[in-house]
């Protein structure tokens, strides 16, 4: 039943209110009952698709307008379930770190010194050997020393509000140092999805600017800067990246710019993917017939490549871009969980789940370090998702 | 109730676009429409795919009785339908039309008028789950029995696919394997239809095949991979492949459409020889009237996924009546006659997805009358062979002759 | 063929040349050297000037960067290497053992951990991403989509951190001491400890396995997909086929082209090991090895191993070029 309200919705839609159309009159004899029942009639649009039976299907119903290119990859992005959730999250995110902090009644470095009245508690073992009445030890059958425990229970008030439990004050309890892990969630968000942001852009910037040069120019630029592609390509990045980090460490820079610097290198190691599509792109691009007809019709090289190349690596494009994103998340996690990214007072995901290395953490303290990588995990699925999404929307031989 | 709002505004629609106004109800499809029409598809699609996966499906489920005994295949009311995301697109709406035993037939019509698809409704070879036979019949003589193959479950039509119809298709580059070698993929048919045969009788087989084809080293090719072949040599191969079950239709799906002028003929010539040496009728499919007078020896003039005439060669050829099959005919180039230009037809094939409910050709009609207004027009028999569906021909009645 | 070849072999000699400049620099730029961290932090050590600079003399620490490459490049006589065009890469500070000696050392263990999730995520890889392409949009292949999708997305460390909690911490099925042989063994048999080591590479394995299926099987059903829609495959069904011989047959021999490919590209990450993988569950393999001497500053280790990895990547790329030749009849190897 709300099936069919719904397509009396679409049918209706489609209709002009003004000129209101005999609608009993207009019945068409051709169409047989059956078919009516069977099959959904609600659907005007261009076809498109099944080129693939060697039949063309060009056409337009009158009554719907033909969709650009962008607002047709835009329907189909939409479309889909995956990238809307993929979409949905990142923007909740994005919220997440940006708005939160404003409601947070705790600071990305604020060490909450109030404990509550939380004590601490260390319990001692001590072992007194027993002796019998002639001072001498006693030993049982296996010639073992007997002993006698004594526990010495100590007590004293915390000076401050660490490894708190999740609770009404702090939502997800504090850290090792009193600080909220909540708070610090959000902020740690700010500075992976900034940076994942600035370097995708450096990235995709540098990549196009190189990969366009080596793919319009071709022979001995093409060359150079393929090399040196390949030698970026070969240099094992993760061990390159923890060098830099301690490079940057000794050489006083600021713990607080070090993410700065982050940035450059992130950049200098991760253009070289967009420089090979978009020169890969070029090259064939080039040799197609839209090119061949530019250059007859005397259009200037920066017309060409603007104007003709460019929107033809732009899906390429945008979809290695959204992916990058995720994979510049992880690449800052891992570095900051090696201790290599931002300073330790600064909160970061990759930072905050580092405390795993402490067993007692990893076994206890659920609180401290799942969120956060749950934090990484959503944005990194959330940007996949966006770009895969993408990918199929821009795909012209997409079957749905 | 929906179908007829639907149908209202499309002839609505259809005014202005003759005029080129603005079309004033223009819309984009929403997202909503688009969902449901994506659900509904979905829905349809499902119930006929679990149809033609089912195995062990009774025999008598699908078979059937030719109406003629001397046809060797009966198109009865096909329906082809692809449930794209716009909608349902009727590729093959109501085609009818019979292929006799023995005899070639040929297909024509513009790209995208359904002839491509009528054929691989008759192989079952439409792009699933999109492309689905939704409606009437394909009915195929086996000799002593005859099975309706739009009934038929896929795991039955395995048995009639290569053995007893067989199919030369469109691009001989691209439509064989190009990681096995051509010995490979002949022998493969061979062993598939023919129980108990060994590996040296297939070989043999093959060789034998491609011999008849007129590759001139046969062993050589045997070995090859088809990229090391031109591409005429790859038609040949596939015509090889297509003949090495003897089967008793051959569907030949614009064989010679990628090909070079000068290979065009060779393979032409080939069919014929061909269709000579072996005991089985052609299905011929091609947008090129001049192969059509060549080889054919009736003719199908397709239009937006519908027959709108068909005769024997010399009746379509000699007296066209379909205004569309005059203008095709026009608009083909002939030697020693002077023309300005080359005639074409005006405007554009309606939109599969929202057929009007009027003729089709209605709009690029130049030769229009008031009845053309009415409902789609039925056949009128003009000879018993030859067929026109258009009120030119029609009696005061609408109908003219016997309705056929 | 042959010339290609060579070709290839000169550009990659060049490559390495590359690399190791970028990486030598970059290491002699590192703040406190070996040996300043090492006598410094050392109380019995007289901290002279004079005995530091001795002692990074002996390092060879106190050439220029320049000078320095050099050195290591055609041989230092002070430290008696014979440089590393060569394949010598000096002495280990660290490990007081022979770089190459180390390296082929600890490469089992990280070969014998790759290789084995290798082995299991693959062929599971493969499988799953065919079954995904061939019910294209049904329930199996969103479900795989995203599952496999969730795999990439999350970092090796946390999925480790997880699956350690669950099944080391709370099932108890393994040590929570993680490393490679449980700790109170009294006087194991061979047998008894070879189980116990292979008990402890199960964890490491299945983090492994998890998140690498997800990208081979995109891959996989990405080229099946391409591949089921290719005009051979509609020959394929013509000639009456069964569905199975054409997904397993037909399309599957032209799927394994890129897939097979493919695998030559993984030969750095098959013995280079996993720095954060190996850290975390104290492997003692080479990433772990390398993480530790990269922390202490031991530059002729740490080049050495990036070297390795280095030769490796080039090697991959060499030997994806010559798989194609072999896999794909269509493929010459021309220029």
């Amino acid at each position: 039943m709300k099936e069919e309200n719904k397509k009396d919705a679409v049918a209706e839609t489609s209709v002009p209110a003004q000129e209101a159309p005999p609608v009993e009159a207009a019945e068409g004899p051709a169409a047989p009952a059956e078919e009516g029942a069977a099959i959904d009639p609600a659907a005007q649009e261009p076809a498109e698709g099944h080129a693939a039976q060697g039949e063309e299907k060009g056409f337009l119903a009158d009554n719907v307008r033909s969709l650009s290119p962008m607002q047709l990859v835009l329907k189909r992005f939409f479309r889909s379930k995956l990238s809307l959730i993929g979409l949905a999250t990142i923007v909740a995110l994005f919220l997440f770190c940006w708005l939160g902090p404003l409601f947070s009644p705790y600071g990305e470095e604020t060490i909450d010194y109030d404990a509550n009245g939380r004590l601490n508690v260390t319990v001692t073992e001590i072992k007194i050997p027993l002796t019998d009445e002639n001072g001498d030890y006693v030993y049982d059958e296996d010639g073992n020393q007997v002993t006698v425990s004594v526990w010495r229970v100590q007590k004293s008030e915390m000076l401050v509000d660490t490894l708190a439990n999740p609770s009404a004050e702090h939502w997800f309890g504090t850290d090792k140092n009193g600080y909220d892990v909540l708070t610090r969630i959000m902020y740690g968000g700010r500075v992976s999805l900034t940076l994942s942001l600035i370097v995708v852009l450096l990235e995709t910037v540098f990549g196009v600017i190189l990969g366009g040069l080596a793919g319009y120019f071709g022979k001995w630029v093409d060359s150079l800067i393929m090399r040196i592609v390949d030698i970026f390509n070969c240099i094992p990045t993760l061990p390159l990246l923890l060098i830099i980090g301690s490079v940057l460490e000794g050489a006083g820079v600021d713990p607080n710019d070090r993410i700065y610097f982050m940035m450059v290198f992130l950049t200098l190691f991760g253009w070289t993917g967009i420089a090979r599509i978009v020169r890969g792109q070029i090259l064939s691009l080039r040799e197609q017939e839209f090119m061949v007809s530019a250059t007859a019709r005397g259009l200037s090289t920066a017309r060409k490549i603007f104007r003709h190349l460019v929107p033809n690596v732009m899906p390429q494009l945008i979809v290695s871009m959204t992916l990058g994103l995720g994979s510049v998340i992880l690449m800052e996690a891992s570095l900051s969980y090696l201790g290599m990214g931002v300073p330790l007072t600064k909160a970061s995901w990759g930072g905050m789940i580092n405390d795993v290395k402490d067993p007692t953490v990893l076994q206890n303290y659920l609180n401290l370090w799942v969120p956060p990588g749950i934090c990484i995990v959503l944005a990194v699925l959330g940007f996949n998702f966006i770009g895969d999404g993408l990918r199929d929307a821009f795909d012209p031989k997409a079957k749905r | 109730m929906l179908f007829k709002n639907k149908k209202t505004t499309s002839s609505d629609g259809a005014q202005p676009a003759k005029t080129k106004a603005p079309i004033a109800d223009a819309h984009y499809l929403s997202v909503r429409e688009s969902r449901a029409i994506a659900k509904s598809n979905a829905r349809v699609i499902r119930a006929l795919e679990k149809r033609k996966k089912r195995t062990h499906v009774s025999e008598s489920e699908y078979l059937c009785e030719m109406q003629d005994p001397n046809n060797i295949v009966e198109f009865d009311d096909l329906r082809t339908y692809f449930f794209t995301d716009a909608g349902v697109s009727k590729a093959v709406d109501g085609v009818t039309f019979s292929i006799p035993r023995g005899a070639t037939v040929g297909v024509v019509g513009e790209s995208g008028c359904g002839k491509s698809v009528t054929s691989l409704s008759l192989m079952q070879l439409v792009q699933a789950p999109q492309g689905q036979i939704v409606g009437g019949s394909i009915r195929f003589n086996m000799g002593n029995k005859a099975y309706d193959i739009a009934k038929m479950p896929i795991s039955e039509m395995r048995k009639i696919r290569g053995k007893q119809i067989a199919m030369i298709f469109q691009e001989p580059m691209t439509s064989l394997n190009p990681v096995f070698r051509i010995g490979y993929q002949l022998d493969e048919m061979v062993l598939l239809h023919t129980p108990g045969c060994t590996k040296e009788q297939a070989k043999a087989r093959s060789l034998q095949m491609l011999e008849l084809v007129g590759i001139a080293a046969p062993e050589r090719v045997y070995r090859c991979y088809p990229h090391e072949l031109s591409g005429g040599m790859r038609q040949r191969v596939m015509i090889a492949i297509a003949l090495s079950c003897d089967p008793r239709l051959i569907i030949a799906d614009e064989p010679t459409t990628a090909l070079d002028v000068t290979i065009q003929a060779q393979v032409l010539d080939l069919l014929r020889e061909i269709k000579g040496k072996i005991d089985g009728s052609i299905m011929l499919i091609t947008h090129d009237l001049g192969v059509i007078a060549e080889m054919a020896d009736y003719v199908v003039v397709m239009y937006a996924g519908r027959v709108i005439e068909s005769g024997t060669t010399a009746e379509i050829f000699h007296n066209p009546l379909h205004p569309y099959t005059v203008g095709l005919q026009k608009s083909k180039p002939v030697v020693n006659r002077k023309v300005e230009r080359l005639y074409n037809i005006p405007g554009q094939v309606p939109n599969p997805i929202d057929m009007p409910d009027y003729c089709y050709f209605k709009d690029r009609c130049t030769r229009c009358t008031a009845r053309c207004e009415g409902e789609y027009p039925h056949f009128i028999q003009v000879s018993p062979t030859h067929r026109v569906a258009c009120y030119l021909y029609a009696g005061e009645d609408g109908k003219g002759g016997p309705d056929a | 063929m042959a010339k290609y070849i060579i070709k290839r072999i000169l550009i990659s000699i060049l490559i390495l040349f590359g690399v190791s400049i970028i990486l030598y620099t970059l290491l002699r730029c590192m703040p406190g050297d070996y040996v300043t961290q090492k006598f410094t932090a050392n109380p019995s050590f007289e901290n002279s000037e004079e005995k530091l600079e001795l002692m990074k003399e002996l390092y060879g620490l106190n050439d220029s960067i320049f000078v320095g490459y050099f050195k290591w490049l055609f041989g230092n006589p002070t430290l008696q290497t014979r440089g590393a065009i060569l394949f010598d890469f000096g002495t280990s500070f660290l490990y007081d053992r022979p770089v190459t000696e180390v390296i082929a050392d600890k490469m089992w263990i990280s070969f014998a951990l790759t290789l084995l999730s290798l082995v299991i995520y693959y062929p599971l890889a493969v499988f799953l991403g065919t079954r995904a392409a061939v019910k294209q949009y049904g329930a199996f292949d969103y479900a795989t989509t995203v599952l496999t999708m969730i795999g990439i997305s999350f970092p090796t460390f946390f999925f480790s951190a997880i699956v350690v909690k669950i099944f080391a911490y709370d099932l108890g099925w393994f040590d929570t001491g993680l490393g490679q042989v449980s700790g109170g063994m009294y006087n194991p048999t061979a047998w008894e400890l070879f189980i116990d080591q292979a008990w402890h590479l199960v964890l490491p394995i299945f983090v492994v396995v998890v998140l690498s299926l997800g990208s081979i099987m995109r891959y996989t059903r990405t080229n099946m997909l391409e591949v089921l829609n290719a005009d051979y495959i509609r020959t394929a069904r013509a000639k009456g086929l069964s569905e199975r011989s054409v997904i397993y047959k037909h399309a599957f021999k032209n799927t394994m082209i890129p897939m097979v490919t493919m695998l030559a590209g993984l030969l750095p990450g098959l013995f280079g090991g996993s720095m954060i993988l190996e850290d975390f569950f104290k492997v003692d393999g080479i990433g772990r090895i390398a993480y530790t001497a990269m922390n202490a500053g031991d530059i002729p280790f740490v080049m050495g191993y990036n070297m390795f990895l280095a030769l490796l990547t080039v090697l991959g790329m060499l030997l994806t070029d010559l798989m194609y030749v072999a896999v794909d009849p269509r493929v010459k190897l021309t220029r």
